[in-house]
């Protein structure tokens, strides 16, 4: 089985440019060398009564209909690119497969006389390149899958964390990567709480794994590693360590390790808060969530104080990487991922990857990745990365991001946030981007 | 005896879409595919343009070899279904062979009729529903300089312009008024009769052939109006008709083809039937329809493989549209759903005469019922599941009207997201 590329649509990016049909021009270009919008491949037209504009594109089905209604064999599924292929020398313009396309996906030119498709463009696709507000994308995650599918998930399936869950899909993703030559350290939290660890003697994991304290992860860790090396064997310290447990409980250990530089792979997983044990504030949380312990009422609008920013706090501590990454933007954390790993066979590598919650954020647990897509593009969780003695790197545009609203709107815990409060929030964002483009050499 | 959990009679649309479906969720269970032609899998569609010489016969196999050989499947070739034993499950094949099945899917497509014209058995003529036909109606016609051809249906007419192509004088004779009758009003089958005189193809319309005699080379034949043509060589295109004779002694019942359910069940457990050989539910009336059109073949394939998986994402048949794509002489006439309006359609139409072009929209309740066009761009894909869907038009009624192309793409995007 293979995963392809593809090219996505965003509706509400696209509205905003006001029908420019630059993609159709730049798809017309290319196929045709005119502007004329007949030779574009892609269409975009008008939403339903006002509503946001709609797509017609060949979705290069996998289990496409136009090629079970074509006689000819000139449509054929490219197993390599997973593009449907048209073969004008077999075509004989019965038009059948029209009939069996339900998107406009293949269309008849009147010009040219034949049907035509969107063939992505050698995998170049030239409409992408000519949207101007990034509403079509060209995605090319799907390697991550084709590279990634035969190796091992080191957790076992069943785990109990809630639907929707973020952080289990951080977990397996990381240690399928880093591999089974791992020591794992989950301290108290979501990660063990959904089974990981194990229970009474049984493990949750499929490779050596530990419960320490919430205190002394890293020191741990820092503790084993050195053991291994003064066994001759070359094995990863991995920590999966939530928000609280890396940021508040233990951060003195985290400090400490870092300071030392030790061999530790420290990977957070940052929820905004104690889950597991009934939705706490942790340092964290943001301003102005809801939380069991910031709650909504007469005085308290939810947290009165700003989050602390753990990521720039361990790249102040002058790590061999530093890094923060989302679930959205996959292959980005691939990458940070790969480096961190070579970094930790030098020092301390830390990741800070941002993973709303479905519980206790109170968003349907369909939406995950759409919360983590929308911290990124309002800027309230840039991506960025930091190797020792360099400038810190932004791994995502920082510039035109979408007020910050686009985020919070999607969040029950930001649900009472007044005027004020969005005010602030929005005015924090902006700082924080304004300084960490300060240490990026960029103002 | 031989053994096969699903046995597939027929490989063409509805039986090798069959294949792929039982195997998306069956990876093991044995499956036996038998076709009467000696060549692989092609299309019945495409054998015109094999006559005009445009497709070559080794380049249409629908599906090679290797693709039976990956899929597990035991094809079967130049052999034919001659008798069912429904209540032992099992099959004889023309060569003698007997195969025991679990589940059986009759997907033979249909056959040629031959009309009862005097004389007609007496003279040599060619039909077209097999690569073999095609192979002989080329080869005659590559020392033939002029054709008749009976019937103005799609077979006919498909056959008529390739054979034009091929550089013979062709005239067509049809009995009605107008040529592909059931397929196009009479306003596209003009524009289209138009087009086939102004090719240079003679279009003797509204009178039948009353007798048809061999001469020394090639034919002649009778007309009702007493005119008569002669030719090197004759094609019979009046029509198909499944042939059912495998189906003597069972208790499958036939009306035109073999009736089946919506799930393309006929009437003997185990036994399902699909493509041009069913007869199944209409989309629009009470009643059970040939459609013989192959997007209907491919459905209905699908259907049967999935419910003899027992694939619990089967969704039983929404009845027959007609839907016809016919593209002559460089233009094109799409028909999809109801083509002629009746008293419950409001029908509204758009006509330019310069281009030749036209679009005919029918509503039932704003529903769309049926659209029609020529020499316009069309989606057909998209008009058919608005008729399935019974997608309720109010809302953009004037919009569809006035840009039934682009209101039908932002439609059928927007349920797709
Ligand atoms: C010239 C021509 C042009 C056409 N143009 C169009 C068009 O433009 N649009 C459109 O929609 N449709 C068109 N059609 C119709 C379309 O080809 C059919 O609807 C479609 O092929 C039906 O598929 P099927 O699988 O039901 O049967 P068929 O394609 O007829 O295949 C029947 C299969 O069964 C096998 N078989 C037959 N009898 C036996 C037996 N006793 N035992 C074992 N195997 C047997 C045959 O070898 C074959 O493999 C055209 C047909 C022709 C002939
Ligand atoms: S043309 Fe239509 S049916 Fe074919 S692959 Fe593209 S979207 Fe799917
Ligand atoms: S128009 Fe060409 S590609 Fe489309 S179904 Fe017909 S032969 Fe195949």
């Amino acid at each position: 089985m293979t995963a392809y590329n593809t090219i996505a649509f965003d509706p509400s990016r696209c509205e905003s440019c006001n029908n420019c049909d630059a993609c159709i021009t730049a798809c017309a270009q290319i196929k045709s060398g005119t502007d004329d919008p007949l030779h574009s491949r892609i269409k975009i037209v008008a939403g339903i009564n006002g509503n946001q504009p709609e797509l017609a594109l060949c979705r290069q089905c996998g289990d496409p209909e136009c090629t079970k209604s074509c006689p000819s064999t000139s449509l054929t599924k490219n197993e390599q690119t997973g593009i449907i292929d048209w073969n004008k020398s077999l075509c004989i313009d019965c038009l059948l497969c029209t009939v069996g396309c339900t998107y406009g996906g293949i269309t008849y030119n009147m010009t040219l006389k034949h049907v035509a498709k969107c063939d992505m463009c050698d995998g170049d696709p030239a409409c992408v390149k000519a949207c101007p507000t990034g509403a079509l994308t060209y995605l090319t995650s799907a390697n991550i899958f084709n590279e990634q599918h035969e190796r091992e998930d080191l957790f076992v399936p069943g785990l109990s964390a809630c639907q929707g869950c973020n952080s289990e899909m951080i977990m397996r993703h990381s240690l399928r990567k880093v591999g089974p030559d791992t020591v794992l350290a989950t301290p108290p939290g979501c990660i063990p709480g959904m089974g990981s660890v194990g229970f009474n003697g049984t493990t949750g994991t499929k490779v050596p794994v530990f419960h320490p304290l919430l205190t002394n992860t890293a020191s741990m860790l820092a503790g084993l590693k050195k053991q291994y090396n003064r066994m001759g064997r070359k094995v990863t310290a991995m920590a999966l360590a939530g928000d609280g447990g890396a940021g508040d409980v233990g951060f003195q250990s985290l400090s400490g390790a870092a300071e030392r530089n030790e061999q530790i792979l420290f990977i957070v997983v940052d929820n905004e808060g104690y889950m597991n044990t009934g939705m706490q504030a942790s340092g964290s949380t943001s301003y102005g969530s809801w939380t069991t312990t910031t709650p909504v009422g007469t005085e308290m609008k939810g947290k009165p104080t700003n989050q602390k920013n753990l990521a720039m706090i361990m790249m102040n501590h002058n790590c061999e990487y530093v890094a923060t990454a989302s679930t959205a933007f996959v292959e980005d954390y691939y990458e940070k991922l790969d480096k961190a790993l070579e970094a930790s066979e030098r020092g301390f590598a830390y990741l800070h990857i941002y993973s709303p919650c479905p519980t206790g954020w109170r968003f349907p647990s369909s939406q995950t990745i759409e919360v983590c897509r929308k911290g990124v593009e309002t800027n309230f969780a840039p991506l960025w990365e930091y190797e020792r003695g360099g400038e810190l790197q932004f791994t995502h545009s920082i510039d035109n991001p979408l007020p910050v609203e686009a985020y919070l709107n999607l969040s029950g815990k930001y649900r009472h946030v007044n005027e004020q409060q969005l005010a602030h929030i929005q005015q924090e964002v902006n700082d924080r981007v304004k300084t960490l483009k300060r240490f990026a050499g960029l103002n | 005896m031989n053994q096969t959990h699903y046995l597939i009679a027929g490989a063409s649309h509805a039986g090798l879409e069959a294949v792929h479906r039982i195997r998306l969720i069956d990876e093991t269970a044995s499956i036996t595919v038998i076709t009467r032609d000696a060549q692989l899998p092609y299309s019945p569609t495409i054998l015109p343009y094999v006559v005009s010489g445009q497709s070559e016969p080794d380049r249409v196999v629908l599906r090679n070899a290797d693709y039976f050989k990956s899929q597990d499947v035991n094809l079967i070739t130049g052999n034919e279904l001659i008798a069912i034993d429904e209540a032992a499950q099992q099959v004889t094949l023309k060569s003698g062979e007997q195969w025991h099945y679990e589940k059986l899917l009759l997907a033979t497509g249909a056959d040629p009729i031959i009309p009862p014209i005097p004389g007609l058995s007496e003279t040599p003529f060619h039909v077209l529903r097999t690569m073999q036909d095609a192979i002989n109606l080329r080869t005659h016609a590559g020392n033939a300089k002029t054709a008749i051809v009976l019937g103005a249906g799609l077979i006919g007419m498909h056959g008529a312009e390739n054979l034009r192509h091929a550089g013979l004088d062709v005239s067509i004779v049809e009995m009605c008024d107008q040529v592909l009758p059931g397929y196009f009003d009479n306003q596209a089958a003009s524009v289209i009769e138009v087009a086939f005189n102004s090719n240079g193809i003679h279009m003797l319309m509204g009178s039948g052939v009353v007798k048809v005699e061999p001469l020394e080379s090639g034919c002649q034949a009778t007309l009702e109006n007493g005119q008569t043509v002669q030719a090197d060589l004759l094609l019979v295109a009046t029509g198909v008709k499944p042939k059912l004779d495998y189906l003597k002694g069972t208790s499958i019942q036939i009306d035109q083809g073999i009736l089946v359910d919506r799930t393309m069940r006929t009437d003997a457990a185990n036994i399902w039937a699909a493509g041009d050989v069913a007869q199944a539910a209409d989309f629009y009336k009470d009643e059970k329809v040939m459609m013989g059109i192959l997007p209907n073949a491919v459905t209905q394939g699908a259907i049967a493989a999935m419910d003899m998986a027992e694939d619990e994402a089967l969704q039983p048949y929404s009845g027959g549209v007609p839907i016809n794509t016919y593209t002559f002489f460089g233009q094109q006439a799409i028909s999809v759903g109801q083509s002629v309006a009746d008293e419950q359609t409001e029908t509204l139409s758009r006509v330019d005469d310069d281009n030749q072009s036209y679009l005919k929209i029918l509503l039932k309740d704003n529903q769309l019922q049926g659209i029609s066009s020529i020499n316009e761009e069309m989606d057909a894909g998209i008009m058919w599941q608005l008729i399935l869907r019974k997608i309720d038009l109010t809302p953009v009624k004037d919009a569809f009207i006035a840009q039934p192309l682009e209101t039908g793409r932002a439609l059928m995007s927007s349920t797709w997201r």
